[in-house]
């Protein structure tokens, strides 16, 4: 019996190991294939990094200079101070248009997007031509940023929040559709067949057997474009198309840093408790069930 | 075999009617209130933000108006001469949308290894401490919540022109946007290969890197090439505020009515955007792949 005693501790875990080995090859043998896209993937990856380092610019001097730069613009910053009254009252203004210019961005455009979505579900167009055509288009409209969109609605209706308004509805257009089209697309048929068993028309068969299984997504997909839209128009000033973008890139360039820390505070708060109200709105809606 | 169908009484069943209504009326009255409200807020907010319905409707007709105005006149008997004429800059405009990927993808790549380390601190589960749980958490919210074009703002006073304020910038943004993303990851995994680990007596170092890591690895990847996607079209705006990519060139257009040339870098810009979105997809798609056969 103690002939055999196992010397190494592997051995002694497993004594087996060899008629396993036998059996199932593949499971011990490195994955040559496998292991060579990893590599090549890893090394390309990093390569392009470093290329992108060189490209564009990354001189150890001038990182250097400019996180000095930086740091000195900090410490200017502060303390966060508008300068007088009147001037915090403008900022707050700003403020007031960008929240107006989320809010209705975010209902037009989900109200618009709404019929659309349905054109550009499958299960609800039969037509595959239709369909290919609603989703590239939506696509397009995707492919264009907020701030494209407002530099194109400023020569329509001039500078102001106004065109930030439209902006935002035609950017948000493209994504609500795809979101709509995809939750309808996913949407269970089962009480469609059923409604239509009853004899309802088609109308009738979206309204009670479609629609009630896409409101929660949509309710929460609505809440959380408001969220991100709040933080889209506070930047669509930069371009002109109002709200306090207008005033943060006005003190950057004018280098009034204690004003431009002081409107980016505010706008924070902000972001947070809309954050905050979103997220109890939502629980009050739909219920603590993850959509 | 006949069976017989038990009709209500016709007490029953007007109880049950009643009941029925009363909720849906009470439901119902909800739903008006809502309507209501949101109603009332559309129209404060449509005083907010200056809507005017009069000049909308006036000026309306400019907005396909433009897209017509845009539009190249190919003309059948000379499309090739034409086509090279419409895409005249494609060489420049070509390495500027190349600046503007390798932007996105260094600002991807910086954000995503920062929000890596971040994202384990700001975890619940795999926290060192409350008090570095707390910094990095508040930290990854301000990246967040600062869009990115307000760093870039920032940063093109203190780094000068150029795209490396950009890719800092998307850099800081990712990070706080993956960093969160991340530790959500993080809390979700399966915490009984730590405990195993930490039963051996490995050090938190250990635990993360053989416990966690190959549980998070391949839903982290999913996530940083979704975010790929959004910083692409961030990086091509990153040029109005002077911050590199093809931006500068498309502002400049748009602002002087070069009306083809707005078409032609538009076109090439969304093309890019759906190529992207496309590659991602399909990489994700296998991502989730692997992670289903395991």
């Amino acid at each position: 019996m103690n002939a055999s005693l196992p010397t190494k501790s592997r051995e002694m875990r497993f004594p087996e190991l060899d008629t396993v080995k036998g059996r199932h090859p593949q499971a011990f043998r490195a994955n040559v294939k496998r292991r060579a896209t990893t590599i090549g993937v890893g090394v390309f990856l990093v390569g392009l990094y470093i290329f992108g380092l060189s490209t564009l610019g990354f001189e150890p001097e001038r990182l250097a200079d400019g996180f000095k730069n930086f740091v000195w613009i900090v410490g200017l910053m502060l303390p966060p101070n508008p300068g007088t009254v009147n001037i915090a009252l403008v900022f707050l203004k700003g403020l007031v248009e960008t929240l107006s210019m989320a809010f209705l961005g975010t209902i037009c455009a989900a109200i618009l997007a709404l019929p659309f979505g349905f054109l550009a579900a499958r299960n609800i167009v039969k037509n595959s031509i239709l369909h290919l055509l609603a989703r590239r288009f939506l696509d397009i409209i995707r492919g264009i940023d907020t701030l494209i969109w407002a530099l194109i609605w400023i020569g329509v209706v001039g500078l102001g929040p106004f065109a930030g308004v439209l902006a935002i509805i035609t950017s948000d257009f493209g994504a609500f559709g795809k979101l709509f089209s995809e939750a309808i697309e996913a949407a269970d048929d089962k009480p469609v067949e059923g409604v239509v068993s009853t004899g309802a028309t088609r109308l009738e068969a979206i309204r009670f057997g479609i629609v009630p299984q896409i409101l929660p997504i949509i309710v929460s997909q609505l809440l959380y474009f408001f969220e991100s839209n709040t933080r889209s128009a506070t930047i669509i000033g930069i371009v002109g198309a109002g709200g306090i973008g207008l005033y943060l890139t006005e003190t950057i360039r004018t280098l009034e840093w204690k004003q431009t820390s002081f409107i980016i505070i505010m706008v924070l708060v902000t972001v947070a408790i809309i954050d905050i109200l979103s997220s109890k709105l939502r629980t009050a809606l739909i219920g603590a069930r993850p959509v | 075999m006949a069976t017989a169908i038990n009709l209500l009484s016709d007490e029953q069943n007007r109880h049950l009617s009643e009941t029925y209504r009363r909720a849906v009326g009470q439901k119902n009255r909800q739903l008006l209130l809502g309507l209501v409200i949101v109603a009332l807020m559309l129209i404060l907010s449509a005083v907010g933000a200056e809507v005017d319905g009069a000049k909308f409707v006036k000026n309306f007709w400019r907005f396909p108006h433009y897209f017509y105005e845009i539009t190249p006149k190919l003309a059948w008997t000379s499309f090739l001469p034409d086509l090279a004429e419409w895409f005249w800059g494609l060489t420049k405009w070509l390495r500027q949308l190349g600046e503007t990927v390798l932007i996105a993808y260094l600002g991807t790549v910086t954000g995503a290894v920062a929000a890596f380390f971040l994202g384990f601190l700001a975890s619940r589960n795999l926290a060192v401490g409350s008090v570095s749980h707390f910094i990095a958490k508040r930290f990854l919210e301000f990246c967040r919540t600062v869009p990115d074009i307000v760093f870039a703002l920032i940063f093109v006073v203190s780094f000068g022109l150029g795209p490396l304020p950009g890719v800092l910038a998307i850099a800081i943004h990712t990070t706080g946007a993956l960093g969160k993303l991340f530790s959500e990851v993080i809390e979700n995994i399966d915490m009984k290969p730590v405990d195993g680990l930490k039963a051996t007596g490995a050090t938190w170092r250990q635990q993360v890197r053989f416990a966690a890591v190959p549980q998070v690895l391949s839903n982290f990847a999913s996530y940083s090439l979704l975010r790929f996607e959004i910083n692409v079209r961030g990086a091509s705006v990153m040029g109005f505020v002077g911050a590199g990519g093809i931006g500068q060139t498309l502002l400049e257009y748009i602002r002087k009515f070069y009306y083809s040339d707005v078409s032609a870098v538009l076109i090439l810009m969304i093309a890019a955007v759906m190529i992207i979105d496309y590659g991602t997809e399909k990489v994700r798609h296998r991502l989730v792949d692997v992670e289903g056969s395991r």
